[in-house]
């Protein structure tokens, strides 16, 4: 008896197994509800992928090692415009262009992360800023590599032939985008979960301690810098297979600030919120214009209330909810928890729970 | 003229308005440690309000006092009644409460005053004066921004230097716990602070409207650089937001003038990134050792 649950231990209680499982069933309830929504509903779950994947990095460098960015808009430009022009002249499999695109955002990552890492609060936040207001600005300005204004258009990825001639192509792109946000989530939950995720909230909590404690500050920033970027990359280049075309006014300063209210709305400093955060930018100004248009008032006002509502969202959240949805449901579990007299899991013999490791007595 | 001079001139009208901008932001964060990203919808609203008072017959000077005012007025409600409760919030939750508000305010616009692009009148011609035969590219409207910009700081610095309101405004910033003690209504200069930076940017947004036209995302040009000038002067010195922002109104004018319009903001960019790998906390910051 014993034996087996030191077995059953062995494979579900380390990290990388329980994350693993997690994300398979993951995988398969989306595989179920994609295959029954129809194409619009198949598009806006890539665009829930996609701000999913830049947010979880986000949430990473922002959320646990305490660096507000508010340019990664421009990372996801960086990540967009390097598929585009992977796929001029080339027919690539999608898997190498996301890869090539994470790679390439990833060392332009490692410039800004350096010059990031001096910097502190409201002076990274205008840094960052100046970074998404200018980087579109390149693209405009060299025509003939960038395609200036107009942009540069990004070919579909399509389905390959095993599953059928008349698979849908939105499917097949919300396929992807989801293993890719999963694929994401499985590899930054564990690297939170390990002495690497440890050294960035160390940092984040306090500097002085983590540098007395042997932690070299600024390399721990660089590192958080450069796979947040390399995040924004993947989404970039997912973000330009999704709207076919790669232009400046994709990437404005909107798109950077989308995703750090998605983070904080979803609940700064966990993957969870992060998900959280990405429902709501898709969902939200969905269900608010879908209201507009019903209601029967001049189009200044109808055009207009979908953004005001949003707005006012905002405001309204960080008023009644400031550790945003997963804080929210946390505390929510914890009064459940409290009133029906549950204990928080424990007490099973036998298997140390190495995530809190109080002995059982 | 030489190219050179009409750079520069642009450059010094344009880095006025910044450094306003810059002043108001550099003012609510020595008062409440908070960026207000709403600074600049917030202007624009008021801007719309004097239009909309210009529009139903009254004179411009009226149309100016209702901006102001309204200014005034708007930055003491957001302060009371929005920041106040979130006052100890980790300082990112009211970033989002800010930018929240500025979507607001620009969805507010268009509702209440139409979405379509207005022309705003200037108070003076717009028109380069003559000096001799030759015209210079200086309006008198030109010199009306940066006196009343010139003159604004000076009440300011007069206000917070030499008044007995001005010296427990500060006190209120610098140790809001001890100016308790001794007995300053610290909430209340607080949202004067608010009040007196929304008043600056709405100078900043009626005087930058005749030039950039009216519509309800003009300022956010305006915010980002007043911002980037603010960093640059160092967020912790007013003197620094001025010179910053003036200093982003030359180099603007400049790497536009010479290089290319769509090159400015990388302009921006390089510059601020180069000053602040030299000085991380601006140039007119005290460099403080870290905190521990």
């Amino acid at each position: 008896m014993v034996a087996t649950q030191l077995l059953l231990g062995r494979v579900v209680r380390p990290t990388l197994g329980r994350h693993l499982l997690l994300a398979l069933g993951a995988a398969a309830v989306l595989l179920l509800l994609s295959a029954q929504i129809g194409a619009y509903d198949d598009y806006n779950l890539t665009a829930v992928a996609i701000f999913a994947v830049a947010a979880a990095g986000l949430t990473l460098l922002t959320g646990l090692n305490g660096q507000l960015s508010l340019g990664h808009g421009a990372l996801m430009a960086v990540g967009a415009y390097t598929a585009s022009l992977l796929l001029k002249d080339h027919q690539l499999p999608v898997v190498v262009v996301l890869l090539i695109a994470v790679l390439t955002t990833g060392i332009i990552g490692i410039v800004f992360g350096y010059a990031a890492a001096r910097l502190r609060g409201p002076y990274l936040a205008g840094a960052t800023l100046t970074l998404a207001v200018a980087l579109p600005q390149v693209a405009t300005r060299y025509k003939n590599v960038f395609g200036g204004d107009s942009g540069l258009t990004v070919p579909p990825s399509v389905p390959p032939a095993w599953l059928g001639a008349d698979f849908p192509p939105e499917r097949w792109l919300a396929w992807i985008a989801l293993a890719a946000a999963l694929v994401t989530m499985v590899l930054l939950a564990n690297l939170l979960r390990s002495s690497v995720g440890r050294t960035f909230i160390a940092v984040r909590d306090h500097e002085a301690a983590a540098a007395l404690a042997g932690i070299d500050v600024a390399r721990t920033q660089v590192l958080a810098f450069v796979i947040s970027a390399a995040c924004a990359g993947l989404a970039g280049a997912l973000f330009g297979y999704w709207s076919g075309v790669t232009a400046p006014a994709g990437f404005g300063l909107g798109l950077s600030l989308q995703l750090v209210t998605a983070i904080v709305i979803g609940g700064l400093g966990s993957l969870a919120g992060a998900v959280w955060g990405s429902l709501v930018l898709v969902f939200v100004p969905a269900l608010t214009s879908g209201m507009a248009s019903t209601m029967n008032v001049p189009s200044s006002i109808a055009n207009n209330l979908p953004l005001a509502i949003y707005g006012a969202i905002l405001v309204i959240a960080m008023l009644v909810a400031p550790h945003g949805i997963q804080g929210a449901l946390s505390r929510i579990l914890a009064i459940v928890r409290a009133r029906w007299g549950h204990t928080p899991a424990g007490g099973k013999k036998g298997v140390v729970d190495w995530d809190d490791p109080t002995p059982d007595t | 003229m030489s190219r050179f001079l009409v750079l520069t001139l642009n450059g010094l009208t344009q880095g006025a308005i910044y450094a306003a901008m810059a002043l108001a932001l550099v003012m609510i964060w020595r008062a409440t440690k908070v960026i207000n990203f709403a600074q600049g919808a917030m202007a624009m609203f008021t801007t719309y309000l004097a239009l909309f008072a210009i529009d139903h017959g009254a004179p411009y000077w009226l149309g100016f006092i209702v901006a102001l005012l309204s200014g005034l007025i708007l930055g003491a409600i957001v302060e009371r009644v929005i920041v106040r409760p979130v006052e100890s919030a980790p300082p990112l939750n009211i970033v989002i409460l800010t930018l929240g508000l500025l979507l607001f305010f620009e969805a507010l616009a268009p509702m209440a005053f139409g979405g379509q692009i207005r022309s705003f009148p200037p108070a003076f011609s717009i028109v380069g004066v003559h000096l001799g035969n030759s015209q210079v590219a200086f309006s008198p409207f030109d010199a009306f921004t940066l006196g009343s910009v010139l003159a604004v700081m000076v009440l300011l610095l007069v206000l917070f230097q030499k008044t007995n309101l001005g010296l427990r405004m500060r006190a209120s910033a610098f140790n809001p716990e001890v100016s308790r003690l001794l007995g300053i209504r610290v909430g209340r200069m607080l949202t004067l602070g608010w009040a007196l930076a929304s008043l600056v940017g709405a100078l900043a947004g009626v005087l930058i409207a005749p030039t950039f036209l009216l519509y309800p995302t003009f300022m956010d040009q305006v915010l980002v650089y007043g911002f980037t000038g603010a960093v640059l002067g160092g967020l912790d010195s007013a003197v620094g937001a001025v010179i910053g922002g003036l200093l982003m109104g030359f180099a603007l004018s400049y790497v536009g003038g010479y290089l290319g319009s769509d090159l400015e903001t990388v302009g921006a960019l390089v510059i601020l990134i180069a000053v602040l790998m030299v000085r991380p906390r601006g140039l007119f910051s005290l460099q403080r050792l870290r905190e521990v």
